[in-house]
Protein backbone atom coordinates (compact mmCIF):
# COMPACT_ATOMS: atom_id res chain seq x y z
CA UNK A 1 0.00 0.00 0.00
CA UNK A 2 1.20 3.21 -0.77
CA UNK A 3 -0.05 6.31 1.64
CA UNK A 4 1.06 9.84 0.44
CA UNK A 5 0.79 12.86 2.89
CA UNK A 6 -0.57 15.94 1.63
CA UNK A 7 -1.89 19.57 2.52
CA UNK A 8 -2.34 22.11 0.62
CA UNK A 9 -1.25 24.37 3.33
CA UNK A 10 2.30 24.06 3.83
CA UNK A 11 3.69 24.04 7.59
CA UNK A 12 0.74 22.53 8.35
CA UNK A 13 2.69 18.85 9.54
CA UNK A 14 2.80 16.59 6.57
CA UNK A 15 7.06 15.54 7.69
CA UNK A 16 5.65 15.19 11.64
CA UNK A 17 3.05 12.78 9.97
CA UNK A 18 4.81 10.93 7.67
CA UNK A 19 7.80 10.63 9.87
CA UNK A 20 6.20 9.11 13.04
CA UNK A 21 3.64 6.93 10.94
CA UNK A 22 6.28 5.12 9.50
CA UNK A 23 8.28 5.02 13.17
CA UNK A 24 4.86 2.95 14.19
CA UNK A 25 4.73 0.44 11.35
CA UNK A 26 6.54 -2.03 10.15
CA UNK A 27 8.14 -3.38 6.69
CA UNK A 28 8.28 0.51 6.18
CA UNK A 29 9.55 2.24 3.44
CA UNK A 30 9.76 6.30 3.42
CA UNK A 31 9.66 8.39 0.81
CA UNK A 32 10.02 11.62 0.97
CA UNK A 33 9.01 13.77 -2.79
CA UNK A 34 9.41 17.19 -0.98
CA UNK A 35 12.28 17.69 -3.31
CA UNK A 36 12.74 21.51 -2.67
CA UNK A 37 13.16 21.01 1.09
CA UNK A 38 13.16 17.67 1.92
CA UNK A 39 13.03 17.24 5.58
CA UNK A 40 12.14 13.77 6.43
CA UNK A 41 16.04 12.57 7.06
CA UNK A 42 16.57 15.04 9.55
CA UNK A 43 14.41 13.01 11.84
CA UNK A 44 14.96 9.92 10.63
CA UNK A 45 18.81 9.77 10.44
CA UNK A 46 19.48 7.12 7.75
CA UNK A 47 22.75 5.95 7.05
CA UNK A 48 22.64 6.55 3.09
CA UNK A 49 23.99 3.84 0.43
CA UNK A 50 23.29 5.01 -2.51
CA UNK A 51 23.37 8.27 -4.38
CA UNK A 52 22.48 9.12 -7.86
CA UNK A 53 22.02 12.22 -10.13
CA UNK A 54 18.93 13.22 -12.03
CA UNK A 55 19.25 15.10 -15.31
CA UNK A 56 16.71 16.54 -17.59
CA UNK A 57 17.43 16.89 -21.53
CA UNK A 58 17.78 20.57 -22.07
CA UNK A 59 18.79 22.18 -26.09
CA UNK A 60 21.65 23.61 -27.55
CA UNK A 61 21.74 24.66 -30.45
CA UNK A 62 24.02 23.70 -33.42
CA UNK A 63 24.39 27.81 -34.53
CA UNK A 64 25.93 26.13 -38.13
CA UNK A 65 22.52 24.62 -38.90
CA UNK A 66 20.40 27.42 -37.79
CA UNK A 67 18.91 30.01 -39.57
CA UNK A 68 16.67 31.78 -36.73
CA UNK A 69 13.09 30.35 -37.58
CA UNK A 70 11.84 30.77 -34.51
CA UNK A 71 9.69 27.37 -34.43
CA UNK A 72 11.35 26.56 -31.56
CA UNK A 73 10.51 29.63 -30.15
CA UNK A 74 6.84 29.03 -31.09
CA UNK A 75 6.57 25.69 -30.00
CA UNK A 76 7.88 25.88 -26.11
CA UNK A 77 5.29 25.68 -23.97
CA UNK A 78 7.26 27.11 -21.25
CA UNK A 79 8.57 30.52 -22.24
CA UNK A 80 12.32 28.70 -22.69
CA UNK A 81 13.21 29.96 -25.70
CA UNK A 82 13.14 33.14 -27.10
CA UNK A 83 14.39 34.04 -30.85
CA UNK A 84 15.20 37.63 -31.37
CA UNK A 85 17.62 38.91 -34.35
CA UNK A 86 17.66 34.91 -35.74
CA UNK A 87 19.42 34.40 -32.19
CA UNK A 88 18.09 31.64 -29.86
CA UNK A 89 18.27 32.49 -26.84
CA UNK A 90 17.67 29.24 -24.24
CA UNK A 91 16.61 29.84 -20.66
CA UNK A 92 17.39 26.32 -19.34
CA UNK A 93 16.40 27.07 -16.55
CA UNK A 94 12.58 27.29 -16.89
CA UNK A 95 12.92 24.05 -19.28
CA UNK A 96 11.03 21.13 -19.18
CA UNK A 97 12.69 19.16 -21.05
CA UNK A 98 9.84 18.00 -23.30
CA UNK A 99 11.96 18.05 -26.61
CA UNK A 100 9.57 19.90 -28.74
CA UNK A 101 12.05 22.11 -29.53
CA UNK A 102 14.54 19.94 -31.57
CA UNK A 103 11.49 17.55 -32.01
CA UNK A 104 9.95 20.19 -34.49
CA UNK A 105 12.82 22.13 -35.40
CA UNK A 106 12.58 22.03 -39.24
CA UNK A 107 17.14 21.82 -39.62
CA UNK A 108 17.43 19.67 -36.86
CA UNK A 109 19.49 22.29 -35.60
CA UNK A 110 18.68 21.40 -32.10
CA UNK A 111 20.91 18.80 -30.07
CA UNK A 112 19.65 17.89 -26.34
CA UNK A 113 22.30 17.49 -23.60
CA UNK A 114 21.87 16.36 -20.06
CA UNK A 115 21.02 19.03 -17.54
CA UNK A 116 21.68 17.60 -13.85
CA UNK A 117 19.16 19.38 -11.95
CA UNK A 118 19.24 17.13 -8.30
CA UNK A 119 20.23 13.89 -7.07
CA UNK A 120 18.24 10.87 -5.13
CA UNK A 121 19.39 9.45 -2.09
CA UNK A 122 18.80 5.62 -1.00
CA UNK A 123 19.90 4.36 2.62
CA UNK A 124 17.97 3.20 5.74
CA UNK A 125 17.37 3.31 9.27
CA UNK A 126 17.08 0.27 11.59
CA UNK A 127 14.00 -1.46 9.46
CA UNK A 128 12.93 1.72 7.49
CA UNK A 129 13.81 1.81 4.06
CA UNK A 130 14.46 5.80 3.06
CA UNK A 131 14.30 7.50 -0.37
CA UNK A 132 14.92 11.23 -0.87
CA UNK A 133 15.17 13.67 -3.78
CA UNK A 134 17.20 16.67 -3.21
CA UNK A 135 16.36 19.90 -6.15
CA UNK A 136 19.96 21.81 -6.75
CA UNK A 137 19.36 25.41 -5.63
CA UNK A 138 18.54 27.36 -8.49
CA UNK A 139 16.47 24.77 -10.45
CA UNK A 140 12.75 25.01 -10.76
CA UNK A 141 11.85 21.73 -12.12
CA UNK A 142 10.89 19.63 -9.24
CA UNK A 143 8.75 16.72 -10.72
CA UNK A 144 11.32 14.77 -12.96
CA UNK A 145 13.41 14.57 -9.93
CA UNK A 146 9.97 13.36 -8.19
CA UNK A 147 9.22 10.77 -10.57
CA UNK A 148 13.07 9.89 -10.14
CA UNK A 149 12.30 9.38 -6.42
CA UNK A 150 9.03 7.33 -7.31
CA UNK A 151 10.86 4.83 -9.63
CA UNK A 152 12.70 3.58 -6.15
CA UNK A 153 8.93 2.35 -4.09
CA UNK A 154 9.36 -0.65 -3.19
CA UNK A 155 5.58 -2.20 -3.14
CA UNK A 156 6.56 -5.43 -1.32
CA UNK A 157 6.39 -2.74 1.30
CA UNK A 158 4.15 -0.07 3.15
CA UNK A 159 4.84 2.85 1.45
CA UNK A 160 4.79 6.07 3.16
CA UNK A 161 5.52 9.32 1.04
CA UNK A 162 5.73 12.87 2.40
CA UNK A 163 4.41 15.36 -0.58
CA UNK A 164 5.73 19.29 -0.87
CA UNK A 165 2.95 21.52 0.21
CA UNK A 166 0.93 23.01 -2.28
CA UNK A 167 -2.15 21.44 -5.06
CA UNK A 168 0.20 22.24 -8.46
CA UNK A 169 2.22 20.15 -10.48
CA UNK A 170 4.83 18.89 -7.84
CA UNK A 171 2.11 17.56 -5.30
CA UNK A 172 -0.12 16.29 -8.14
CA UNK A 173 3.02 14.16 -9.64
CA UNK A 174 4.05 13.02 -5.41
CA UNK A 175 0.50 11.80 -4.94
CA UNK A 176 -0.65 10.05 -7.98
CA UNK A 177 -0.77 6.59 -8.19
CA UNK A 178 -0.80 6.44 -4.44
CA UNK A 179 -3.08 4.47 -2.80
CA UNK A 180 -4.66 6.82 -0.27
CA UNK A 181 -4.07 10.57 0.49
CA UNK A 182 -3.82 12.10 4.41
CA UNK A 183 -4.41 16.06 4.11
CA UNK A 184 -3.02 17.48 6.81
CA UNK A 185 -4.72 20.69 7.73
CA UNK A 186 -4.91 23.38 10.94
CA UNK A 187 -7.93 24.66 11.71
CA UNK A 188 -7.22 28.17 10.53
CA UNK A 189 -9.01 30.39 7.58
CA UNK A 190 -5.39 29.49 5.40
CA UNK A 191 -6.13 25.90 6.52
CA UNK A 192 -9.63 25.45 5.62
CA UNK A 193 -8.98 27.44 2.41
CA UNK A 194 -6.15 25.00 1.28
CA UNK A 195 -7.52 21.96 2.35
CA UNK A 196 -10.42 22.69 0.44
CA UNK A 197 -8.30 23.30 -2.92
CA UNK A 198 -6.35 19.95 -1.93
CA UNK A 199 -9.78 17.64 -2.15
CA UNK A 200 -10.47 18.99 -5.47
CA UNK A 201 -7.53 17.58 -6.66
CA UNK A 202 -7.74 14.50 -4.78
CA UNK A 203 -11.21 14.02 -5.74
CA UNK A 204 -10.00 14.72 -9.63
CA UNK A 205 -7.11 11.98 -9.25
CA UNK A 206 -9.88 9.51 -7.79
CA UNK A 207 -7.77 8.84 -4.63
CA UNK A 208 -9.46 8.32 -1.67
CA UNK A 209 -8.46 10.21 1.24
CA UNK A 210 -9.16 11.38 5.00
CA UNK A 211 -8.29 14.60 6.74
CA UNK A 212 -5.62 14.75 10.12
CA UNK A 213 -6.14 18.22 11.76
CA UNK A 214 -3.35 19.48 13.45
CA UNK A 215 -3.13 21.68 16.27
CA UNK A 216 -6.57 20.95 16.71
CA UNK A 217 -7.31 22.58 19.79
CA UNK A 218 -7.00 25.81 18.20
CA UNK A 219 -9.02 28.04 15.97
CA UNK A 220 -12.81 27.29 15.03
CA UNK A 221 -15.32 24.21 13.93
CA UNK A 222 -15.10 25.23 10.25
CA UNK A 223 -12.51 22.17 8.90
CA UNK A 224 -14.90 19.81 11.16
CA UNK A 225 -18.16 21.51 9.21
CA UNK A 226 -16.05 21.23 6.02
CA UNK A 227 -15.24 17.80 6.49
CA UNK A 228 -18.95 16.45 7.72
CA UNK A 229 -20.28 18.54 4.46
CA UNK A 230 -17.80 16.77 2.20
CA UNK A 231 -17.91 13.47 3.80
CA UNK A 232 -14.23 13.53 4.16
CA UNK A 233 -13.22 11.25 7.52
CA UNK A 234 -11.26 13.24 10.12
CA UNK A 235 -8.93 10.41 10.57
CA UNK A 236 -6.73 11.93 13.62
CA UNK A 237 -6.31 15.24 15.59
CA UNK A 238 -3.26 16.03 16.79
CA UNK A 239 -3.54 19.13 19.82
CA UNK A 240 -1.35 22.49 19.93
CA UNK A 241 0.81 21.09 22.86
CA UNK A 242 4.32 22.37 23.83
CA UNK A 243 5.89 19.96 24.23
CA UNK A 244 5.43 18.26 20.93
CA UNK A 245 6.74 21.52 19.14
CA UNK A 246 9.94 21.11 21.86
CA UNK A 247 10.36 17.15 20.28
CA UNK A 248 10.06 18.28 17.17
CA UNK A 249 12.39 21.49 17.14
CA UNK A 250 14.98 19.58 18.83
CA UNK A 251 14.77 16.85 15.79
CA UNK A 252 13.00 14.30 18.19
CA UNK A 253 9.78 12.15 17.01
CA UNK A 254 6.96 12.63 19.00
CA UNK A 255 6.50 8.69 19.22
CA UNK A 256 9.89 8.66 20.27
CA UNK A 257 9.15 11.01 23.48
CA UNK A 258 5.75 10.16 23.72
CA UNK A 259 5.20 6.38 23.19
CA UNK A 260 1.83 6.77 23.67
CA UNK A 261 1.40 8.61 20.10
CA UNK A 262 3.05 5.69 18.94
CA UNK A 263 -0.79 3.17 19.21
CA UNK A 264 -2.54 6.82 17.93
CA UNK A 265 -0.54 5.90 14.88
CA UNK A 266 -0.90 2.60 14.17
CA UNK A 267 -4.65 3.45 14.83
CA UNK A 268 -4.26 6.12 11.89
CA UNK A 269 -2.94 3.35 9.76
CA UNK A 270 -5.55 0.46 10.53
CA UNK A 271 -8.21 3.49 9.86
CA UNK A 272 -6.87 4.12 6.39
CA UNK A 273 -6.56 0.12 5.66
CA UNK A 274 -10.38 -0.17 6.64
CA UNK A 275 -11.37 2.32 3.80
CA UNK A 276 -9.46 1.13 1.05
CA UNK A 277 -10.90 -2.46 2.10
CA UNK A 278 -14.08 -0.92 2.34
CA UNK A 279 -13.86 0.87 -1.10
CA UNK A 280 -12.41 -2.38 -2.54
CA UNK A 281 -15.56 -4.77 -1.57
CA UNK A 282 -17.90 -1.90 -2.56
CA UNK B 1 10.53 54.52 -33.23
CA UNK B 2 8.08 52.70 -31.45
CA UNK B 3 8.33 53.27 -27.66
CA UNK B 4 6.73 50.65 -25.38
CA UNK B 5 5.29 51.77 -22.23
CA UNK B 6 3.86 48.79 -19.26
CA UNK B 7 0.58 50.54 -18.78
CA UNK B 8 -2.59 49.49 -15.79
CA UNK B 9 -4.37 51.04 -18.45
CA UNK B 10 -5.71 51.45 -22.24
CA UNK B 11 -5.44 55.36 -22.35
CA UNK B 12 -2.75 57.93 -21.98
CA UNK B 13 -4.10 58.89 -18.84
CA UNK B 14 -3.23 55.74 -17.61
CA UNK B 15 -0.37 54.88 -15.02
CA UNK B 16 3.00 53.06 -15.94
CA UNK B 17 2.75 49.95 -14.20
CA UNK B 18 5.70 49.00 -12.55
CA UNK B 19 6.14 45.33 -13.75
CA UNK B 20 7.23 44.89 -17.24
CA UNK B 21 6.26 41.50 -17.89
CA UNK B 22 2.84 40.95 -15.99
CA UNK B 23 1.43 44.45 -17.19
CA UNK B 24 -2.24 44.20 -18.24
CA UNK B 25 -1.04 47.01 -21.27
CA UNK B 26 1.35 48.32 -23.82
CA UNK B 27 1.05 51.65 -25.22
CA UNK B 28 3.08 51.49 -28.08
CA UNK B 29 3.77 55.01 -28.61
CA UNK B 30 5.11 56.44 -32.12
CA UNK B 31 8.02 59.28 -31.90
CA UNK B 32 7.91 59.98 -35.70
CA UNK B 33 3.83 60.44 -36.49
CA UNK B 34 3.20 61.22 -32.52
CA UNK B 35 0.04 58.47 -32.43
CA UNK B 36 -0.21 55.88 -30.13
CA UNK B 37 -2.15 52.45 -29.42
CA UNK B 38 -2.95 50.36 -26.39
CA UNK B 39 -1.99 46.61 -26.79
CA UNK B 40 -3.08 43.55 -24.74
CA UNK B 41 -0.22 41.92 -22.95
CA UNK B 42 -0.84 38.32 -23.38
CA UNK B 43 2.33 37.66 -21.02
CA UNK B 44 0.56 39.01 -18.35
CA UNK B 45 -0.97 35.50 -16.40
CA UNK B 46 1.73 33.36 -17.99
CA UNK B 47 2.06 30.36 -15.96
CA UNK B 48 6.28 31.38 -16.10
CA UNK B 49 8.58 32.76 -18.44
CA UNK B 50 6.60 35.95 -18.80
CA UNK B 51 9.17 38.05 -18.93
CA UNK B 52 11.10 36.25 -21.82
CA UNK B 53 7.63 36.41 -23.56
CA UNK B 54 6.62 39.87 -22.83
CA UNK B 55 10.03 40.52 -24.70
CA UNK B 56 9.59 38.12 -27.69
CA UNK B 57 6.49 39.75 -28.66
CA UNK B 58 7.69 43.52 -28.21
CA UNK B 59 10.75 42.48 -30.27
CA UNK B 60 8.11 40.99 -32.77
CA UNK B 61 6.45 44.13 -32.62
CA UNK B 62 9.77 46.02 -34.10
CA UNK B 63 9.79 48.37 -30.89
CA UNK B 64 12.78 50.54 -30.37
CA UNK B 65 12.78 51.27 -26.88
CA UNK B 66 10.91 50.16 -23.83
CA UNK B 67 9.67 52.08 -20.69
CA UNK B 68 8.70 50.67 -17.50
CA UNK B 69 9.20 50.61 -13.44
CA UNK B 70 11.00 47.20 -13.13
CA UNK B 71 12.83 45.15 -15.79
CA UNK B 72 13.51 41.40 -14.58
CA UNK B 73 16.79 39.81 -15.60
CA UNK B 74 15.40 37.44 -18.29
CA UNK B 75 13.35 40.07 -20.00
CA UNK B 76 16.69 42.19 -19.52
CA UNK B 77 18.55 39.71 -21.43
CA UNK B 78 15.99 39.28 -24.04
CA UNK B 79 15.04 42.98 -24.94
CA UNK B 80 19.00 43.57 -24.97
CA UNK B 81 19.99 41.13 -27.84
CA UNK B 82 17.41 42.47 -29.88
CA UNK B 83 19.08 45.96 -29.41
CA UNK B 84 15.96 47.33 -27.71
CA UNK B 85 16.79 50.58 -25.53
CA UNK B 86 15.48 49.76 -21.92
CA UNK B 87 13.89 52.65 -19.49
CA UNK B 88 13.26 52.06 -16.05
CA UNK B 89 12.44 53.40 -12.81
CA UNK B 90 9.41 55.15 -14.31
CA UNK B 91 6.54 56.74 -12.42
CA UNK B 92 3.04 58.35 -13.37
CA UNK B 93 0.61 58.85 -15.91
CA UNK B 94 1.70 57.49 -19.43
CA UNK B 95 1.39 60.86 -20.95
CA UNK B 96 3.84 62.60 -18.55
CA UNK B 97 6.39 60.11 -19.29
CA UNK B 98 6.16 60.27 -22.62
CA UNK B 99 6.76 64.18 -22.72
CA UNK B 100 9.50 62.83 -20.30
CA UNK B 101 11.16 60.44 -22.88
CA UNK B 102 10.90 62.62 -25.83
CA UNK B 103 12.92 65.55 -23.76
CA UNK B 104 15.39 62.83 -23.43
CA UNK B 105 14.67 63.00 -19.01
CA UNK B 106 14.84 59.01 -18.82
CA UNK B 107 18.31 57.54 -18.78
CA UNK B 108 19.08 53.76 -20.95
CA UNK B 109 19.05 51.10 -17.71
CA UNK B 110 22.07 49.17 -17.76
CA UNK B 111 21.43 46.33 -15.91
CA UNK B 112 17.80 44.76 -14.38
CA UNK B 113 16.86 46.43 -10.95
CA UNK B 114 14.01 43.14 -9.92
CA UNK B 115 15.21 39.67 -9.60
CA UNK B 116 13.03 36.82 -11.46
CA UNK B 117 9.07 36.65 -10.06
CA UNK B 118 8.85 40.32 -8.83
CA UNK B 119 5.78 41.06 -10.97
CA UNK B 120 3.81 37.93 -9.16
CA UNK B 121 2.94 40.17 -6.53
CA UNK B 122 4.88 37.76 -3.95
CA UNK B 123 7.28 40.11 -2.46
CA UNK B 124 10.45 38.36 -3.65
Amino acid sequence: MIISIASGKGGTGKTMVAVNLALSLSNIQLVDCDVEEPNCHIFIKPDIENRSTVSIPVPEVNRDKCNGCGRCQEVCAYNAIAVVKKEVIIFSELCHGCGSCSYFCPLKAIDEKNKEIGIIETGRKNNIRFVHGKLNVGMMMSPPVIREVKKCIDKEKTVIIDSPPGTSCPVITTIKDTNFVILVTEPTPFGLNDLSLAVEVVRKLGIPSGVIINRSDLGNEKIDQYCAREGIPILMRIPFDRKIAEIYSNGDTIVRSLPEYKSKFGDLYKKIEKIINDKKTK
Amino acid sequence: MKVAISSNGDTLQSNVDQRFARCPYYIIYDTDSGSFEAVNNESSMAGGGAGIQAAQRISDMGIGAVISGNIGPNAFRVLSAASIKIYSGATGIIKDIIEKFKKGEYKQTSSPDVDSHFGMGRGN
